[in-house]
Formats: structure tokens, sequence, C-alpha cells
């Protein structure tokens, strides 16, 4: 049984509902690349799914400040890719996997929520490193909350 | 057959080491024995210091990362102060009241100018995040709940530990043989 949390925060989380992102893979001299586009922004990052990567885990987060915390990060969707999966991946208008509740309402107005993707590498052996993509979106959250909106 | 004929010679060569063992050579085997149970306890205690870690080497004991970790994997941690907590890292936490270490992953932090946070975890391989799992009331965890951070890890090697918690007959046979090694071995 979930504990009962403001819920101010789900109707703005509409606003981050229509985001667009693609990725693709380009072959380099035999080995996968993953080039990740955003919206407008292109992200290009080379990763090599080497020997020893087992898998990446995929995580887009939202980051923000508040009157009540001084930073906030929330996970709004995440993914596994086994080396072998297809690393294409085409996903467009998703929807966040998890609730985009603040601690408090420090979404309404708040002009700058930066959203990120960042993926762990996980080894067949060895480091667990984090490494956040080089490029990032900053959502702006409107000062009103929504009434009508429905999924 | 050939088998039985090796069992044999092997079995009186162990009697023979043991017979011809005068006490001052078994002293000598039993301080050895000492010395390394001594190192062992000293590596462990350095790997406390450096990763700032209670407990810097842990062993995978559910199925709640899958598929990064299984039951048997070995975690190495770091618990510095200085390593903020952020989403994405993989922590090892206890529960109030419990003693086994959970090993998942952040989902949300919300962290004040001073530096307090708390934050929200769940295993990769479940369908939704931890709060059913923490105490009666509990809706977040705090850096105190934290016994590290998953650093490194290494497959397999900690299903040892694990049958030897659940069939402690295999402890003891393990405990017994390693005993016997290094009493009878010779330099």
């Amino acid at each position: 049984r979930k504990n009962v949390e403001d819920f101010t925060g789900p109707r703005e989380r509409s606003d981050l509902g229509f985001v667009t992102f693609d990725i693709t893979a380009d072959i380099l001299n035999g080995k996968n690349g993953l080039q990740i586009f955003w919206n407008e922004n292109t992200w290009m990052l080379f990763f090599i799914f080497d020997w020893n990567v087992k898998q990446l885990f995929l995580y887009l987060s939202a980051e923000y400040s508040t009157k009540n915390n001084a930073l906030n990060q929330v996970v709004l969707w995440d993914k596994i890719m086994l080396r072998g999966d297809n690393p294409r991946l085409s996903l467009k208008d998703m929807k966040s996997k998890y609730f985009f509740f603040d601690d408090g309402n420090g979404l309404k107005g708040n002009r700058n929520i930066t959203l990120t993707l960042s993926w762990n590498v996980v080894p067949n052996a060895g480091i667990l490193p984090l490494v956040t993509g080089s490029g990032h979106v900053s959502v702006p959250f409107p000062d009103t909350y929504e009434t009508t909106k429905s999924y | 057959g050939a088998a039985a004929a090796v069992a044999a010679m092997l079995s009186l060569d162990f009697l023979d080491d043991v017979r011809r063992m005068n006490k001052r050579q078994l002293y000598y085997q039993v301080l050895n024995f000492g010395m390394i149970v001594s190192s062992a306890l000293m590596i462990w205690k350095g790997l406390m210091v450096v990763t700032g870690s209670e407990s810097p080497i842990v062993v995978v004991l559910s199925g709640s990362m899958e598929p990064a970790f299984h039951r048997g994997d070995l975690l190495f941690l770091t618990n510095r102060i200085e390593d903020p907590i952020r989403v994405g890292e993989i922590v090892v936490f206890r529960i109030e009241g419990r003693e086994i270490p959970i090993v998942h992953r952040v989902l949300k932090i919300h962290e004040k100018q001073n530096g307090d946070i708390k934050f929200l975890t769940k295993g990769d391989n479940n369908a939704v995040d931890d709060r059913g799992l923490y105490k009666q009331g509990q809706h977040w965890l705090e850096k105190k709940d934290v016994v590290g951070r998953a650093r490194g890890f290494v497959p397999y090697i900690g299903i040892v530990t694990i049958l030897m918690n659940d069939y402690p007959k295999f402890k003891y046979a393990v405990l017994f043989l390693l005993g016997l090694f290094v009493l009878v071995h010779r330099e």
C-alpha cells in the first residue's frame, strides 16, 4: 500500500508526456555505436558494446530545484539494453514510466527542469560506471495546473 | 581399479605425514594457520577503512536486480561521504531493524541545501519501487541506511557463501577441509 502523496505532481506530468526520442545504431568498423537524438537536439554518443559489456541500463532523469529542496532528481523512464539487443530504438510520444511527484509543490511554475539521459554500464565483470549523456533538454512547467488532461 | 589404488596411496601418505609430525611442527603449523587468519582479518579491516563501508564486499542474495546481477554475484562497495547519492546509482542499504542488506537502484532523490537527502529505490527486476519494503511508515531512505554504493562486481563467486549459509553441513565440510589442508601442508 503506497503512502498518500501530494497530488499536485501528476497533473503537471502531462507536460512531459510528449517528448520524442530516437535511438539509432551506427556500425563503425564492426563495432556498435549509439547515436541518440532528443527532439531537435542531437546527442552524439558513441558507445562500444564490447565483449565485456553485458548490458546498458539507460535512464532518463529530470533534475530541478525547488524552495523545499536544493536538488531533486527523478527517474522518468528506464530501459535495459542487453548486448545483442537491437540497439535501434525508435520511441515516440513516450509517457514517463514512473510518477513524477515532487516533494512538495515545486513543479508549478518551475522554469528549469533539466532532462538528461544517462546509462549504467554493466560489464561481465569489473567496474560499474555511470555515464551521463553530453546533451540535455530544459523543460519549463506552466504556472497553472492542468485540470482536464486525461490519459 | 586404478582410482581405488590411487585413493589408497594418498590416504596412506596422509597418515604417514601426521605420524611424522612431532609436537613442535604441529605448533608451527597452528601458528601458521593463526597468521593466515590474522592477515585475512587485517586485509578485511583495511578494505573497510579504504572504502568507508562497513561491508566492502557483499553477495547478491536475490534476483531483484536481474539481468544485471544474479544470486551469488559479488559486489564491491564504497561508501565515501564525499560521494553524493544520485539517481541511477546502485546502492546497498539496510532497512532499520533488518539484518539483510538489499541491493537496488536509486530512483528519486530530494536533497536539501545542507546536504540532508532522502531517496527512493527500486530493483531493476521489480515492477514497483521499494516503498513496500521499507519500515512501516517509512517513505524514504537516508544516508544512514546506506551500506555502500556498488562500484564493481564479479559474477558467480559469492555462490559459495550462499551455499555455506543455506547448507551448514557444507560450511563445516569446507572449514574442516581448509583446516586440514593448512595443518598438513608442508612449505
